[in-house]
């Protein structure tokens, strides 16, 4: 048996039956990802040392591989960011939700290759190499959680955690065919997730099915006191609660999400997707959302103010990569920061920066948060007439590696179909729905109003009941003939 | 030209909590450096901060002593600014909506000082610089300790006033349980605006700010020393340069630190991790409901009730746990006056001997009220009354007890006097010859004899009055 085949919940039950071990699993995990790592550099850390033996009657997942996004705090792990400035950190403590998971039994294989802080949209700006689209090595997986659809793709890990500050998870999710879930704002503790934008990210699973990811969520939602934002929402029972109904349940497709822009095949195959949910008896309807236009410039200065904030701590001072040579405080600061970040890091602080000086504050980010309100209150009315929304959840299949990085507001302007979800704070899932002409997975995108984890599960969950696009693996590449090395990666860039 | 001067103040205060602002760390002050610290106060990447709502309850406070009107909802906003004893690279602060506005604090002089604003903010690290090697450390232990800024209007004139303002203000917090305010340890720190005008005038100058004053003293000397070179500076036609300064009290003047020009660009914006403060009118009512009874309307009543005198009541004022404590005699039924005397004589003196505050005091008020009552029933003279008093105050203890312990009721039995008189009397021919011979003098000495026959518990009365007799009536 092939346990690269099965589902997160499919191995977690072979487990619990003693017909495949924990050790068994570990080992499978560890082979694929040493066939892998050279294609499709998902990994920047594996996890090294015997499996743990967890009890496997913590939860559904228990003694099932997986691995975290490397903005993810781990104990004792290195958590670089992707970044050269963090590529000597390794945290004294671990993230609330990585915590939670490992009281319920997960078996963390390492810790995956990202954009560099979580910016970008092909995860092509890691310092430490880009990450390659198991589908088509030439191309993206997209971004920024780009090893963690990658690596659930390739059958590395049979789950990952992300996060996701404007899409990144969903985005990447679809490029790779996987199925990626970004819950309510405050769902799940941010406490240990490296902080991009803080009002906009949230940590959720990159697992192989609707039900993969209530599983993990069941584990990782709940309230925590050291993350102030997180909420209250009753944590647990996701999985339990799955019925696969639809009958009667309004889905609402935004015009302005299927216009100018959005690829011929991209926009058949979600339609299509929609046609499933009509058949098992959701009611579809289109409306107007114009507020849509206003979302990737808020998204942008609200993202890049906070970013330009939250990664002013990165000086060189007590942790991370300090500048060779001396001169003053200024100076220390200066090549620090210059030489430890990324151009599109240092694009995005230089941006952030200038929207929240003296002058401009006004008239970008005041002007951003009031557009930030305007479709937070679009998406409530909405909501109000529809249970659920859907939509694409990228213009196009995968890019080509290369083919984003030459010009930026392109990238970004893609990222419109995602970031809606975060300036509103709301669940929103990406599902494999379809392939285009190159063979490549697309993906639909499911949104619910906060709070509505379930209901957009479920409705997912409808969908894969009913369609197979989730269980598409991509093309084997020989993997049998590599020698399996469970040595550290490679880290391309030096100073580690 | 006369010249008038015009002083604002923003005055830091470190809050009384347990715990610091945004995470579980002491507060404590000193400790070994960098040991009072956690990932949260060190800003370490992926920690978040947890607002600590006892120090938004101490804010709360000072913000309704003070007269502010209280925000319902209050925000923390992101101060950046890079510094290595600052972790994040930024302060958490409140600049676009503080907790506190529009409050006043009315001086004895009848002066009015308006708050313009009271908000709550994190403190930072203290940085070393250690010359001999040329090396600068970093302390992180006063990361994220929780301070109130109060900033009044530029309502002050004087440095009297000012210091009055300073005393009153910690008086108040200090009243209030909100900080000790203890300048020497960093818990109350003073900035001062200041500008000059021509008397008369009702616009402001342009103002300088200076920092690091580090007593009431080093204040006064620097609001001297800033208004002179004010005004000199326009006497001669020159004008004055908005800048910050630092005060050197070794030095007494004050020197640059920036200018206007080199101002920093802060960039405050919300803090993304921090959800608003609401406050509601019954948590507000509550707070209310708890502010004790402040000093100025004690000293008040205390003169009216008690008919003490202005500077007596200022004295058992002084500290909020004093007053109670005195408050608490009368109470008892100890006469005011009585009771006054014992706190400003014995109970101040027993406390600055040994440097305690009336906080920790151990002996309490019904012990004391019960020794003072000994005495006035005539069973205890005053002498031995302060013996029992530094016996009992380091433990407190049954003064009754102890009294009969250690046998020192005073002694009114006319018999047992008469005895010692007479003993006395026999012992000592010379000094009862003197007596007769009309030397008033030796009638001391031979109450001291008598005194002493037993052991200084007689009542001075019976041991005058029986003395006096057996002199006049034995040859």
């Amino acid at each position: 048996m092939d346990l690269r085949e099965l589902t997160a919940l499919e191995l977690g039950a072979l487990l619990r039956s003693g017909e495949v071990t924990c050790a068994q699993a570990a080992a499978a995990s560890r082979a694929a990802i040493a066939a892998a790592q050279p294609d499709n550099n998902a990994f920047l850390t594996v996890a090294e040392g015997p499996a743990p033996a967890p009890d496997l009657a913590a939860s559904p997942l228990a003694g099932v591989p997986m691995a975290y996004k490397d903005n993810i705090c781990t104990k004792g792990m290195p958590t670089t960011c992707a970044s050269k400035i963090l590529g000597n950190f390794t945290p004294c403590y671990d993230a609330a939700a990585a915590e939670r998971l490992r009281r319920a039994g997960a078996v963390s294989m390492g810790k995956l290759n990202m954009d560099e802080f979580a910016m970008g949209s092909t995860s092509e700006t890691s310092f430490y190499g880009p990450v390659k689209n198991p589908w088509d090595l030439s191309r993206s997986p997209g971004g920024s959680s780009g090893g963690a659809a990658a690596a659930v793709a390739a059958g590395e890990v049979w789950y990952a955690v992300g996060s996701d500050t404007g899409g990144s998870i969903r985005q990447p999710a679809s490029h790779c065919g996987v199925t990626g879930m970004k819950p309510t704002y405050g769902a799940v503790s941010r406490y240990g997730l490296v902080a991009y934008a803080s009002s906009l990210d949230q940590l959720g699973p990159i697992a192989r099915s609707a039900a993969d990811c209530a599983a993990v969520l069941d584990i990782m939602m709940g309230r925590d006191a050291r993350d102030p934002t997180s909420l209250d929402l009753p944590a647990g029972g996701l999985l339990a609660a799955l019925t696969g109904r639809l009958r009667g349940k309004k889905i609402g497709l935004p015009r302005q999400c299927f216009g100018d822009g959005l690829e011929d095949a991209v926009r058949a195959a979600v339609l299509a997707a929609a046609g499933v949910l009509k058949e098992r008896g959701a009611q579809l309807e289109w409306f107007d959302l114009p507020v849509m236009s206003y979302a990737v410039p808020a998204y942008y200065v609200i993202a890049c103010a906070e970013a330009s904030s939250n990664l002013a701590r990165f000086d060189g001072v007590r942790y991370g990569w300090r500048a060779e040579g001396g001169g003053d405080l200024e100076t220390l600061y200066r090549r620090t920061r210059t030489e430890g970040f990324g151009s599109e890091v240092r694009r995005r602080i230089l941006l952030g920066t200038f929207v929240l000086s003296a002058g401009y504050y006004d008239a970008y980010y005041k002007r951003a948060l009031r557009a930030r309100a305007a479709i937070g209150q679009a998406f409530g009315r909405a909501f109000q007439k529809y249970d659920l929304l859907l939509t694409p959840v990228a213009p196009a299949a995968a890019p080509r590696l290369g083919e984003s990085l030459s010009d930026p507001l392109k990238m970004y302007l893609s990222d419109v179909y995602t970031v809606p979800a975060n300036l509103a704070g709301l669940p929103a899932l990406s599902m494999p729905c379809g392939f285009d002409g190159d063979g490549l997975p697309i993906g639909a995108q499911l949104l619910g109003p906060a709070g509505g984890e379930l209901a957009v599960l479920d409705a997912a969950h409808a969908f894969q009941q009913e369609t197979d696009w989730h269980k598409r693996r991509p093309p084997a590449r020989k993997t049998a003939e590599r020698s399996p090395s469970p040595a550290e990666p490679e880290r391309k860039g030096g100073s580690l | 030209m006369t010249w008038e001067t015009v002083i604002g103040l923003e005055t830091h205060v470190e809050l009384a909590t347990a715990a610091k602002l945004f995470c579980a760390c002491t507060t404590a002050f000193g400790g070994a450096p960098n040991t009072h610290c956690c990932p949260v106060c060190m800003g370490m990447p992926g920690t978040l901060p947890a607002l600590n709502a006892r120090a938004v309850e101490l804010a709360a406070k000072a913000a309704l002593a003070l007269g502010c009107t209280v925000a319902p909802v209050s925000r923390f906003d992101r101060k950046n600014y890079f510094y290595p004893d600052l972790p994040k690279a930024y302060q958490i602060s409140q600049f676009y909506a503080p907790l506190g506005r529009n409050g006043a604090v009315e001086l004895d002089d009848g002066t009015v000082v308006g708050i313009h604003e009271l908000h709550l903010e994190e403190d930072a690290g203290k940085l070393v610089h250690d010359r001999g090697r040329g090396q600068t450390l970093a302390d992180f232990n006063r990361c994220g300790v929780p301070l109130i800024e109060i900033v009044t209007e530029p309502d002050l004139r004087t440095a009297d006033q000012v210091i009055a303002y300073l005393e009153r203000l910690r008086e108040t917090l200090q009243y209030l349980g909100v900080s000790d305010c203890k300048m020497q340890e960093g818990s109350l720190r003073c900035d001062v605006n200041l500008s000059v005008r021509p008397a008369g005038s009702t616009e402001l100058g342009v103002r300088t700010e200076m920092k690091n004053l580090s007593s009431f003293r080093a204040i006064s000397r620097a609001i001297a020393w800033e208004a002179g070179r004010q005004a000199a500076l326009l006497e001669a036609g020159g004008q004055v340069t908005q800048q910050t300064l630092r005060w050197d009290e070794d030095r007494q003047l004050a020197l640059a630190m920036r200018a206007k020009e080199d101002a920093r660009d802060y960039r405050y914006f919300p803090d993304p991790d921090l959800p608003p403060v609401e406050l509601d009118g019954a948590y507000l009512d509550r707070l209310r409901g708890e502010q004790p009874e402040l000093a100025p309307a004690r000293r008040a009543r205390y003169q009216r009730d008690w008919a003490l005198s202005a500077d007596d009541a200022a004295t058992l004022t002084g500290q909020r746990a004093l007053a109670e404590f005195f408050e608490a005699l009368t109470a008892l039924g100890t006469p005011p006056r009585q009771a006054a005397n014992w706190v400003m004589g014995e109970v101040l003196g027993a406390l600055s001997a040994r440097g305690m505050e009336a906080a920790r005091m151990p002996l309490t008020p019904p012990t004391l009220a019960r020794l003072i009552a000994l005495v006035g029933e005539g069973k205890l003279n005053r002498n031995t009354a302060v013996r029992v008093f530094e016996a009992v105050f380091d433990a407190d203890g049954d003064v009754d007890e102890y009294v009969k312990a250690h046998g020192l009721e005073q002694v009114s039995d006319a018999e047992v006097v008469a005895q010692a008189v007479e003993h006395v009397l026999a012992a000592c021919p010379g000094p009862a010859a003197d007596y007769r011979a009309g030397k008033e003098k030796a009638f001391g000495f031979l109450v001291g004899q008598v005194m002493r026959e037993l052991r200084g518990q007689a009542a001075p009365a019976v041991v005058h009055r029986i003395l006096r007799e057996k002199l006049e009536h034995t040859p």
